[in-house]
């Protein structure tokens, strides 16, 4: 195992926040059901209400607005649910508009919701992206009928980062009438996200992103919106969600959101820096190598570059080896046979799809990483090269 | 960090390809009596094999190779190049991919399919030294048959489809689209699917 560790997979997930850590050991013995009318039913409903609050107000939603989930794909999928309703008497039925519109770029929770959705006979169109990842409001704006119930465009890519105009999406769906749906799960706490603004019906976003605990994401839904419950069964979350609440994760998730509104703009330009030396310093060292992603409307703790004539998985594992960590586009490590569909979808070639290494630093992350990794990533590429069929066709 | 959590692959994988043997290097002048390169279309990965052949004794005296591949290729390939050195032609031709996962301490199944790309260049290489030296009748190649005459599906595909996960009619189905418009073929693909299954997948003991 390598001396040093480098953590550079923070869109996978993240550490918890020493406080988000304090915080959720200090509610440990929080055990009532938030149900129960009790003493220890109420002081556990207390804590999530509370919690429910100071996540609203970080979003400006209203806190009746905020259903806890079990995660960003529970959101999502629950959206997607959502006005295809077939009962005439449910709210969400989807009174003849039976088309979606989504984008080639989503979270596989998202576009495999979107095939669920089409085999139900809901027509599914997606958006495409330009080079950079960006979606055009005027393809929107085309696609758009009378038929569409919802659009949902994601605000900022997991894999490449890029940032998406989601006001003006919102506006232009909204002018034929259909909802408007975000997947912010890679936004919230990392740029600023205020849904009144954006002016959005839903918004997925989840806790484990942004130093969190995992397995509790929040769904918000604006108030007098058509909502159809996903799970079923309780009158939990007013009705809309079914299941004992996650106390624990709750209460960690409000403190991960309290920290976030402490540490995100300072980080954010912290992290920005580092990693423009990253991208200088691979861009100086290594030749041939592309930049995924948007140069400016990107997150700034995402940096995705392909490295021709290598393959992903193969930089992936020599990095672990040396102790870095970070994710790739490469089918390889997937276990299916295609390469990143975001890659493939801005027009990068398969090739350089499956030479795809993806880092996303966070709030750890030093400039100390930051050279180690450049330093090793320069040796790696220059031995994976060197092994390369790739230095065949050159002669 | 945790090292009892282990590795992805197998130590014997993981030492291979921290170390690959015999990777031709760019500044290396190597000789080869005969070179193969071959590609997987779908995963995008390549590979180069290269041989030295002792003329008298018909064995692989060297050999190199060189790949755009993932950790499984590489080292299977690197344990490969080892393995043949010393070999007849006949007995490299004949080594067999599950020999080599198997000596790699295992494969994960998703990753046989990139570990047969060593291989399968190892042959090209040794019908291209034939070619070379006028021995063009023990060139052996695997013509392709076509088994689904509706949708021009042939025993190769079947086999990669197999590589690919394949495991069922169904799923064979799925990756092929074989035996979708009269079915006639469908004894004939289910057949040479297990056999694939077995020539890949299933430990001999």
């Amino acid at each position: 195992m390598a001396d040093q560790q480098v953590y550079l997979d923070h869109n996978a997930t993240t550490p918890l926040h020493p406080q988000v850590k304090t915080a959720m050991t200090e509610a440990m013995e929080v055990f009532g059901n938030p149900s129960s009318l009790h003493q220890f039913g109420r002081q556990a409903r207390k804590l999530i209400e509370q919690a429910r609050n100071d996540i609203a107000f970080f979003i400006n939603a209203g806190t009746e607005e905020i259903i806890f989930v079990g995660s960003g794909s529970e959101a999502n999928n629950t959206v997607f649910n959502f006005s295809f309703c077939q009962a005439t008497h449910c709210t969400a039925h989807h009174q003849g508009r039976m088309e979606i519109i989504t984008t080639r770029i989503e979270h596989p929770c998202v576009l495999e919701s979107s095939k669920c959705m089409c085999d139900r006979g809901i027509n599914v169109d997606y958006l495409d992206v330009d080079r950079y990842g960006k979606i055009a409001i005027g393809q929107l704006e085309e696609k758009l009928s009378d038929k569409t119930v919802m659009v949902s465009v994601m605000m900022a890519n997991n894999e490449i980062g890029t940032i998406q105009d989601i006001k003006a999406a919102a506006a232009v769906a909204h002018a034929r009438g259909a909802y408007f749906h975000t997947d912010a799960v890679q936004a919230v706490g990392k740029i600023f996200v205020d849904v009144k603004e954006l002016g959005v019906d839903f918004l997925s976003f989840s806790a484990h992103k942004i130093y969190g605990p995992k397995g509790v994401g929040a769904l918000f839904v604006k108030k007098g919106v058509p909502f159809c419950p996903f799970i079923r069964g309780g009158h939990q979350e007013r009705g809309r969600r079914a299941g004992t609440e996650n106390t624990l994760g709750i209460i960690g998730f409000a403190k991960a959101i309290e920290m976030r509104k402490k540490e995100m703009a300072e980080e954010t330009v912290r992290l920005g820096k580092l990693k423009e030396m990253l991208r200088e310093g691979l861009l100086k060292n290594i030749p041939q190598v592309q930049l995924n992603g948007h140069p400016k409307d990107c997150l700034a703790s995402t940096l995705n570059v392909s490295f021709a004539g290598v393959e992903g998985e193969a930089i992936l594992l020599y990095l672990d080896l040396a102790g870095i960590a970070v994710s790739t586009g490469s089918a390889c490590s997937s276990g299916s046979l295609d390469p990143s569909h975001v890659l493939l979808a801005t027009g990068t070639t398969p090739e350089l799809a499956h030479s795809s290494i993806r880092m996303s630093l966070g709030r750890q992350t030093t400039q100390e990483d930051i050279n180690y990794v450049i330093t090793k990533m320069t040796e790696i590429i220059e031995k994976l090269r060197g092994m390369s069929t790739v230095s065949l066709h050159e002669r | 960090m945790d090292e009892k959590a282990g590795w992805v692959y197998s130590d014997i994988v993981k030492e291979h390809f921290m170390n690959p043997r015999n990777a031709l290097s760019d500044n290396e002048n190597f000789h080869a009596d005969g070179t193969g390169t071959v590609v997987n279309m779908k995963c995008g990965d390549e590979m180069m094999f290269a041989i030295k052949v002792n003329k008298s004794k018909q064995t692989i005296e060297d050999c190199r190779w060189k790949t755009y591949g993932c950790a499984s290729a590489i080292a299977s390939t690197s344990l490969l190049s080892e393995a043949v050195k010393g070999m007849t032609l006949d007995e490299a031709f004949n080594i067999s991919p599950k020999d080599i996962a198997g000596r790699l301490g295992g494969l994960p199944e998703h990753k046989i399919h990139c570990s047969v790309l060593g291989d399968k260049a190892l042959r090209a290489a040794i019908n291209d030294y034939y070619a070379r030296n006028n021995m063009a009748h023990k060139v052996r190649q695997d013509k392709a048959r076509i088994i689904c005459r509706c949708m021009n599906v042939t025993d190769h595909e079947i086999e990669d489809a197999v590589l690919e996960g394949a495991r069922t009619y169904l799923e064979l189905q799925e990756h092929t689209k074989l035996g979708t418009v009269c079915g006639q073929c469908k004894d004939e693909a289910a057949r040479l699917m297990n056999e694939y299954i077995q020539k890949h997948f299933i430990k001999s003991e």
